[in-house]
Order: C-alpha cells, then sequence, then structure tokens
C-alpha cells in the first residue's frame, strides 16, 4: 500500500470509528470536547504508527485502546492536582462530579448508550441551532470543519469557531453526559430529529450545479437518521422521520431536469423513483404508526410523502387523504405554510372552489405577506375558476416575489396566458 | 454514495451448500454492525446459478440459457447495497466482514451511479429529454 492509500484507509478507518470513540471517551472524561481532542490524538498517533507497522488488524480496537490510555492519563492527573489542592487546604468545588469511579468498568458499557448520550449532548437547547448543526456532523457524522463549511456555504474559520465556541458552552453550562428520561425525553429528541431534518433539507434544496458535499448531507443525515432509529427503536417519530427522509430522497434523480431546473413532483416522471428507498421509507412508516405515532408531525408529512410514493402515476394520487393528513398536520403544528399546503391539497381532493376560502384566510397572515407561494397558490385557483384577471394579478404578484428566476419565468408566462384566456372571453 | 458489494460464487456455493450455523451467526452479527451504523441499504443471498438463466443478446435474436453456469469466480453468490463516505470507507467495511465461505473467494465492490454520474455521458440531456416525450406519449395512450 502506498502511503496516501494508507492515509486515505485510516481516514476510512476514523470515520466509521469517531463517533464511538468519542462517545466511548466522553463517559470517561466527562467532556466532549475533551473527548473529541483525544480521539484526533489517537488518530494523530495511527497516522504515526500505521503507514510503518501496517494497519492492526481491530482498527477501531485499537484507536480506543490508545485514546482511553490518555483518557485515563488524563483523569488521574487532574484527581492528583486536585488532591495537592486538598492538601493545601483548598477547598474543591466539585467541577465534574461524577468522574466515573470505575474507570475499567466504564469502559466495557455499551456503546450504543454512549453514542445515544453524545446524540443528545451535540442536540442540547443551550446550543443555538447553527451550533448543534455544525456539532452533531463533527462529533456523529465524522465530517470535517472543512467539509461542514463547504455544505453549508460558510467560511471554514465561522465553522471551526462554532465548533470550539459549542463545546465551550456545553463545558461551561455544565451539560451532563447523559440521555434525557421522561417527558424532557421527548423534547429534547424534538431537538435532535429537527437538526438531522436540517441536515437533509439543506443537503435536498442543493441544486445539481452546486459542490457534491451539498447533496451529500441528505446521505449524512440519512445515516444518523437510520442510526438513531437503532439507536431508539421504540420511538415512533424517529421512524417517521427516517421514513420521510427515505421517500423524499427517492425522488432525487428525478426532482431536477437536463439543464438543471427543479421539476415539481406532479410533473416528475416517476419511473426514476428510487424503488428501493420507497420501501425502506414505508417500512419505516409502518414501524412507526405500529408503535402508535402516526400522528406525530414527522410521521404524517412521511404518510403524505407516502401517498406520492404509492401512486404509479400523478393522475392516480389519492388526495382526500392527502387533505386528511395535512388537516391531522395543522393540528399538531399548526403553522401558515402547512395551512397553504392543506389548502392546495384540498383543492386537488374537492375542487378550487373549495381550496379558495381556506387559502383567502391566510391573507392576513403577516408571515406568508412576502412569500411567492400564497399569491402563486390563490392565481392557481382563480385560473381554474376561471377568473382570469384576478389569477393574472395574483400570478404577477407571486413573480415579483419569488428569488429563482427560473420559478418567475413559469410564473409570468402562466400571466401571460390568463391575460390571452382573459382577452378571449371578452 | 453506494456501493455494491457483491460476494463471488464458488464451488461450494454453486452446489447449493448451505452456510454453517457459526457463519450464519455471524454473518447476522455483522449485518447488525451494518445497520447500526447507517450502512445498509439492501442485501439478500442468492440461489445457485442452476436455478437461474440467462438471455443472450445478438442483434434481434435473444437466446435463453438455462443455469448452472461454468465460470464459478465470475458468478455472484449474494450482494448488498451499502451507503458510505467512500470507496475506503467501502473497503473497511468488507475487511470486517467474516469470511463468507470455505474456499478461497472474492468480494468485489462496485460504485453505483448516481444522479450526477449520469450528466458527463448526457451533456445535452438529449437522452433525458427523449425520455420524457416517450413518457409523455405513453401517458397519453393511456
Amino acid at each position: 500500500m502506498t502511503a496516501s492509500a494508507t492515509h486515505r484507509a485510516i481516514d476510512a478507518v476514523f470515520r466509521i470509528e469517531s463517533a464511538k470513540l468519542i462517545a466511548g471517551l466522553a463517559r470517561i472524561v466527562r467532556d466532549v470536547g475533551l473527548a473529541e481532542e483525544l480521539a484526533q490524538d489517537a488518530l494523530v498517533t495511527a497516522l504515526e504508527r500505521w503507514p510503518e507497522a501496517g494497519i492492526p488488524e481491530n482498527p477501531g480496537a485499537w484507536l480506543m485502546a490508545t485514546a482511553k490510555h490518555r483518557a485515563i492519563d488524563h483523569v488521574r492527573r487532574s484527581k492528583r492536582i486536585e488532591r495537592k489542592h486538598e492538601e493545601l487546604g483548598h477547598t474543591i468545588e466539585a467541577a465534574q462530579p461524577s468522574i466515573a469511579p470505575d474507570l475499567e468498568a466504564a469502559i466495557d458499557e455499551d456503546v450504543g448508550d454512549d453514542l445515544l448520550r453524545l446524540v443528545f449532548t451535540a442536540c442540547h437547547p443551550v446550543l443555538s441551532t447553527e451550533a448543534r448543526v455544525a456539532l452533531t456532523l463533527r462529533l456523529l457524522g465524522g465530517l470535517s470543519t472543512e467539509e461542514i463549511a463547504r455544505a453549508f456555504l460558510v467560511p471554514e474559520p465561522t465553522v471551526a469557531q462554532r465548533i470550539v465556541r459549542a463545546k465551550r458552552t456545553l463545558a461551561e453550562a455544565r451539560v451532563p453526559f447523559e440521555v434525557p428520561r421522561g417527558e424532557e425525553l421527548a423534547v429534547r429528541l424534538s431537538s435532535v430529529l429537527q437538526v438531522i431534518y436540517l441536515v437533509f433539507n439543506e443537503g435536498y434544496s442543493a441544486t445539481a450545479g452546486d459542490d457534491w458535499m451539498r447533496p451529500a448531507l441528505c446521505e449524512d443525515a440519512l445515516r444518523l437518521g437510520r442510526i438513531l432509529a437503532e439507536l431508539l427503536p421504540k420511538e415512533p417519530e424517529v421512524h417517521g422521520l427516517v421514513a420521510l427522509m427515505e421517500i423524499q430522497a427517492s425522488r432525487a434523480r428525478a426532482r431536477v431536469g437536463p439543464s438543471g431546473e427543479p421539476i415539481l413532483l406532479l410533473e416528475q416522471n416517476r419511473g426514476l423513483w428510487d424503488q428501493l428507498l420507497i420501501r425502506r421509507g414505508l417500512a419505516a412508516l409502518a414501524r412507526a404508526e405500529a408503535l402508535g405515532g402516526a400522528w406525530g408531525p414527522y410521521a404524517l408529512q412521511a404518510a403524505i410523502a407516502a401517498c406520492h410514493a404509492r401512486a404509479r402515476a400523478a393522475e392516480e394520487t389519492d388526495w382526500p387523504r392527502i387533505a386528511a393528513l395535512y388537516l391531522a398536520l395543522v393540528e399538531v403544528t399548526p403553522s401558515p405554510v402547512v395551512e397553504l399546503n392543506r389548502a392546495v391539497a384540498f383543492g386537488m381532493a374537492f375542487g378550487p372552489a373549495a381550496a379558495l376560502p381556506l387559502v383567502d384566510a391566510l391573507l392576513a397572515e403577516p408571515s406568508l405577506a412576502q412569500y411567492h407561494l400564497l399569491p402563486s397558490v390563490r392565481g392557481d385557483l382563480l385560473a381554474k375558476l376561471g377568473r382570469m384577471d384576478e389569477a393574472r394579478v395574483e400570478l404577477e404578484r407571486a413573480a415579483s416575489l419569488t428569488r429563482n428566476t427560473r420559478e418567475r419565468a413559469i410564473l409570468l408566462e402562466r400571466a401571460a396566458a390568463c391575460a390571452r384566456a382573459s382577452s378571449r372571453a371578452d | 454514495m453506494k456501493f455494491m458489494i457483491l460476494v463471488k460464487a464458488t464451488k461450494d456455493s454453486e452446489a447449493g451448500v448451505l452456510p454453517s450455523e457459526e457463519m450464519l451467526a455471524a454473518m447476522g452479527k455483522y449485518n447488525e454492525e451494518l445497520v447500526k451504523a447507517g450502512v445498509m441499504v439492501a442485501g439478500e443471498g442468492l440461489h445457485p446459478s442452476s436455478k437461474g438463466a440467462r438471455v443472450r443478446f445478438s442483434g434481434k435474436d435473444r437466446t435463453v440459457i438455462d443455469g448452472p453456469f461454468a465460470e464459478t469466480k465470475e458468478l455472484v453468490a449474494g450482494f448488498w447495497m451499502w451507503q458510505v463516505r467512500s470507496k475506503e470507507e467501502a473497503i473497511e467495511w468488507v475487511k470486517r466482514m467474516p469470511n463468507p465461505m470455505l474456499e478461497e473467494s472474492e468480494v468485489e465492490i462496485r460504485q453505483v451511479f448516481d444522479t450526477e454520474d449520469f450528466a458527463p455521458s448526457d451533456p445535452t440531456g438529449e437522452l433525458r429529454a427523449a425520455e420524457e416525450r416517450l413518457r409523455a406519449q405513453v401517458e397519453g395512450k393511456k
């Protein structure tokens, strides 16, 4: 193996092992930042030794053993310092209240639990959303700062700083390295799911011309979701989120046209949908529902996505069911955007006349005042009702609000078509 | 990126010799690791080629050839679909696999085409456009 091939192999080993490594170390030293440093140290040692000595038979265990030796040294050293302070008569505040009493026992504990602790720590509410995302990708996804920076289109120092600050915040807030229990679990879990879905959407909204790192975020999010589903198999919303992401990812090939233009769901070539991902998504959704989670916000969105996935042609879409699911979604996560989607589904199911009042009810909604899809949807309904002049005004307004040039062109075209239809009618 | 991992056939696998219980247990544990790591997308084992067939294409001709097939080492006995970040990661996972066969055997790692991979062979988008037209025709006839 050449030196660079060995380095790439070490890199791959580290990617596979780093989350487990950091998680195991964090339980010993009770500090996620320090745990990551120790893991990095172990990697550096590997980079020094493996090219000469060869990659060990069980590289993961080797990295863990190396890092844990240092972790134990570190704990012993800080205890010695602590004792010295005591000898000097200082009263020491219990800064690290629960350094694992039996280090050897601590080493053998379940890795899955450690990973879960790491997930909940990285997504802790004391951190900003941006910090949670960066830390999760760094500690659990094994991405480098440079990769995160490229994926989120921000300068690398910004990400590096974000991560350093996040680690400091966790240490200063003395966030315990543990899995929340009882009622707190639900709240904290929703923060974890939100972070994963945010990463997914960042990748999903990237266009074909973007750096490949951006679309790769979808895969990272999917992988994190699948890992979490294994760690928390009884939490329906985790399966709901996985289902949603699998089904959305199944359309990746169909949602962009030959010259990079976005293709709307109903116009996509369903033959390009990835049936394997659809099957996985439907299975995950079934699991969420079997666990009694059919009404969770992610499961509901997945159920809507599943309606599209099951329809072999756009005309076969079960719109009444989608409209009903949106109605349920509005109940659990009231939001004007969900309301608008519900109105669209309602229109598809029961006709434009039934949907228009739902859209009109949103006109006074301040958060939608600049949202181009509101006039776009309204214009569409008006056009279907033959009210062409009003439709044209709405579509032109939508065109003036969108930031996407292609979308603007399409909206203006439709507005022009309304104008023509109106003059023919006169 | 996605990789297909192809477990190549051996005399035993072609003869329909079933894996030992020990081997099945080891493979089960390995699969579990893959699932826990979020790597596993799909995976199946295949019957010997004696239960399969081939269709040979030559111009307009189609000839059906029933199994078994001779070149054992080129045949596939099972496959996985994995999602990993690099070929190196796929190699690393394969190295951790329990030896799937009693005899010497090979496991092949092949990258699956992604959306963006299609672009170079279809720079103008003509193929896709043609596909779209075809689809529109088919749908129009329904």
